[in-house]
């Protein structure tokens, strides 16, 4: 009887993790279609020919790579890519080099106005860029810098250095201080110390404070769209857009082959430097 | 060099007053040189430019065509910027008048020399000189605009007073009682404000929920492929954001969109007692709400998947075999161990994601312009606050003004949680003082 009892528990066992195996799986297998759907439409739309009626899933008509032809012939794509990849190199260089600076000091030094300064841009920095507008609107006006990419970049590198700057003090904070302390007894200079010490050991966050500032200027759509002005000078997501505002001539396709072209290295970059900036965020949030 | 003889901290700082002589008085000829210059091509600055650029501040000008009342408003606003570096600078100056007196009676020479100097900036002034250029940038383009918003918020900025054409005139709060009394402005603030609200709570809370359940389901150990299933579920995040909303854009469009023409109907086909119609996504303000909170939560729950499995990861296995031989069930394991770490670690990133989409503008303008409908004043029936002060700012007929004044009102919301959750939870406490 026992025995019985046992055997039909074991199986009721196992028939439960079954069912949990079963709906774990479905679960995941869900949400992973969910996920590629979408994307594998825009990847397809970027192969087909011509005038596609609708946005869809459809592997039946010829792949081709007409598209990409036509988005560098045809269209200003070609250039907005360029200008795009030098507003975020110099955001890139200028502000990496600010924040890892700043975030250096933050750590390693106590200093009048430390804790007041970062806070005080933190929470200033909350206001919501779209207040900015008007204020560099019409500034850019005065400088006569409107459609110049210089006034863009350096709102660019501003807007991201109070948040970067606590993230790369945070990352600078799992530098443990002996390692500045010997190498100050054996006679380095501040300097020295920074350099050839600390630095070399937050590489990886530096890299992927690099990413996120070369991401910046590809994602964003309303600075650009404000201060540039003529066609030629835009910035790739406010010329992907005209292409699916446009609805008179169809370019659903041609959006599709430029945003190819935009995600795959930005994703390339983000699953190289994955592990290094979910780290660091979770030490950022859990140190303080 | 002169042997330093007794050095009196409150007589330097004294001198100070006028900036450079209290450095003269401590022997650093060089330091006090630049103190003075600076002093006075501040005083010099004031004397041709700052005191008339605060000046029509103040009255923003008097005749038309000849005084540009905005170009006003900005100068003042950089003269004010101005004005705030040199009184820091005058009060570093004073105390470095008195600290280096204090030193040199403790024995320590002054350097008087450039070399000295600079070796002294490398110890002392080390840490001014690496921020200076952060400081910099955040005073102009971070500051600066805010302040102007703030000017702008208590003008009658609008498109019927354009400058130079017309002036400017302070209006006081004139533009926040309209926001609250004026029938028209308080219809359309009070359904953009409501839908704001609606839409941060439910679009946010779903990837919370998404992102925190994915984490616990696919970090069981027996899964298999849980390398591949990660890659895919980081997808949304690593593709650039933008990319997917114009992307879902055309998915959802009525007629030629994927959901409509295919997704649909496929489930019709596979389950015809359904009857599934089609929902018209981008012309009904409300599946476009539906919409658009579905899409949020695809993008926007890998964030917290990732997070969350790095924080289960780091919970350690005794933890749970202790509860299971105490005879812990699993869902009294889940909310004893899993859930409170997970909250106490997650609290300020989970908060920022609430912040995060109640100004998120592309999801909102990227995915159909805030339309469709009108809910007057120029907004949409999908419009959150940022995008309508987006469309007030870009109009046919802009209304800085109200747009200012919005903005503000959205900032003291954000800052005001923001704050009290920071405070809560330590996050921005910088470890000592």
């Amino acid at each position: 009887m026992a025995r019985r009892q046992k055997k039909i528990n074991e199986k009721s066992a196992i028939r439960n993790r079954r069912v949990k195996h079963f709906f774990t799986y479905l679960y995941m297998v869900i949400l992973a279609i969910i996920i590629i759907y979408p994307l594998l439409i825009t990847v397809s739309s970027a192969f087909k020919t011509g005038n596609v009626q609708s946005f869809t899933l459809d592997f039946s008509s010829k792949w081709t790579l007409i598209n990409f032809k036509r988005l560098f012939t045809e269209t200003l794509y070609g250039t907005w890519y360029k200008n795009t990849v030098i507003i975020a190199f110099f955001t890139m260089l200028i502000q990496v080099a600010v924040i890892t600076l700043a975030g250096y000091v933050y750590s390693r030094y106590r200093f009048i106005g430390r804790r007041f300064s970062l806070m005080f841009f933190i929470i200033i920095q909350m206001v919501p860029t779209m207040a900015a507008l008007t204020a560099f609107y019409v500034m850019a006006n005065m400088l006569n810098a409107l459609d110049h990419y210089w006034f863009l970049t350096l709102i660019y590198i501003g807007g991201g250095i109070p948040m970067n700057t606590w993230l790369m003090k945070g990352y600078f904070d799992s530098v443990p201080y002996d390692l500045d302390e010997s190498a100050k007894l054996d006679g380095a200079g501040n300097f020295r110390v920074f350099w050839q010490i600390v630095l070399p050991l937050v590489k990886p966050m530096i890299a992927v404070q690099a990413l996120w500032a070369f991401m910046g200027p590809f994602g964003d759509y309303i600075m650009s769209k404000f201060l540039l002005r003529s066609d030629e000078h835009l910035t790739v997501a406010v010329g992907l857009q005209q292409f699916i505002t446009n609805t008179r001539d169809q370019q659903v396709v041609l959006f599709a082959a430029g945003a190819i072209l935009i995600a795959l290295p930005i994703s390339i970059l983000f699953f190289y430097l994955q592990k290094y900036f979910t780290s660091g965020l979770l030490s950022g949030s859990t140190k303080g | 060099m002169t042997d330093p003889q007794k050095q009196d901290p409150r007589k330097a700082k004294l001198l100070s007053i006028i900036p450079g002589l209290g450095q003269f008085y401590n022997h650093q000829v060089l330091k006090g040189s630049i103190f003075l210059v600076l002093f006075l091509a501040f005083v010099a600055e004031l004397a041709l430019a700052g005191v008339r650029q605060i000046v029509n501040l103040i009255t923003l000008g008097s005749t038309p065509m000849m005084d540009n009342s905005l170009f006003m408003m900005i100068e003042g606003t950089l003269q004010i910027l101005v004005l705030v570096v040199a009184i820091i600078l005058y009060a570093a100056n004073i105390y470095d008048a008195g600290n280096i007196a204090k030193q040199a009676n403790e024995g320590k020479k002054p350097s008087t020399s450039l070399v000295q100097m600079i070796k002294n900036i490398g110890d002392g002034g080390f840490p001014y000189l690496f921020s200076i250029p952060a400081y910099f940038l955040m005073l102009f383009i971070i500051v600066f605009p805010v302040l102007v918003t703030l000017f702008i918020a208590f003008s009658n900025y609008d498109f019927l007073h354009v400058p130079p054409a017309h002036l400017l005139d302070w209006v006081g709060f004139k533009n926040f009682t309209s926001l609250f009394f004026l029938s028209s402005y308080r219809q359309t603030f009070n359904a953009v404000f409501g839908w704001t609200i609606i839409w941060t709570v439910v679009a946010t809370t779903l990837q919370l929920f998404l992102g925190i359940f994915t984490a616990i389901v696919a970090n069981q150990d027996f899964i298999k492929f849980k390398r591949a299933f990660g890659v895919i579920f980081l997808l949304p995040w690593a593709v650039p954001a933008f990319i997917s909303i114009m992307s879902f854009s055309n998915i959802f469009n009525d007629s030629a969109g994927a959901i409509n023409v295919q997704v649909i109907p496929f489930f019709n086909k596979i389950l015809p007692f359904l009857h599934l119609s089609l929902p018209a996504w981008k012309t009904d303000p409300f599946w476009t709400k539906i919409a658009i909170i579905m899409i949020q939560g695809w993008l926007g729950f890998p964030y917290i998947y990732v997070m969350v499995t790095g924080i289960l990861q780091a919970i350690p296995e005794d933890l749970y075999e202790a509860a299971t031989l105490d005879g812990a069930s699993a869902i009294q394991k889940f909310n004893h161990i899993t859930a409170p770490t997970i909250f106490t670690v997650a609290a300020p990133i989970f908060i920022t994601q609430y912040t995060g989409n109640f100004n998120n503008f592309s999801m909102i303008y990227l995915f159909n312009s805030g339309g469709p409908g009108d809910v007057g004043g120029g907004a949409g029936g999908t419009d959150i606050l940022i995008s309508w002060i987006y469309k007030l700012t870009t109009g046919q007929s802009p209304q800085y003004s109200i747009a200012a004044a919005v903005t503000l009102l959205i900032s003291v919301i954000v800052i005001g949680v923001s704050m009290i959750v920071f405070k809560k939870t330590g996050a921005f406490d910088l470890g000592d003082d």
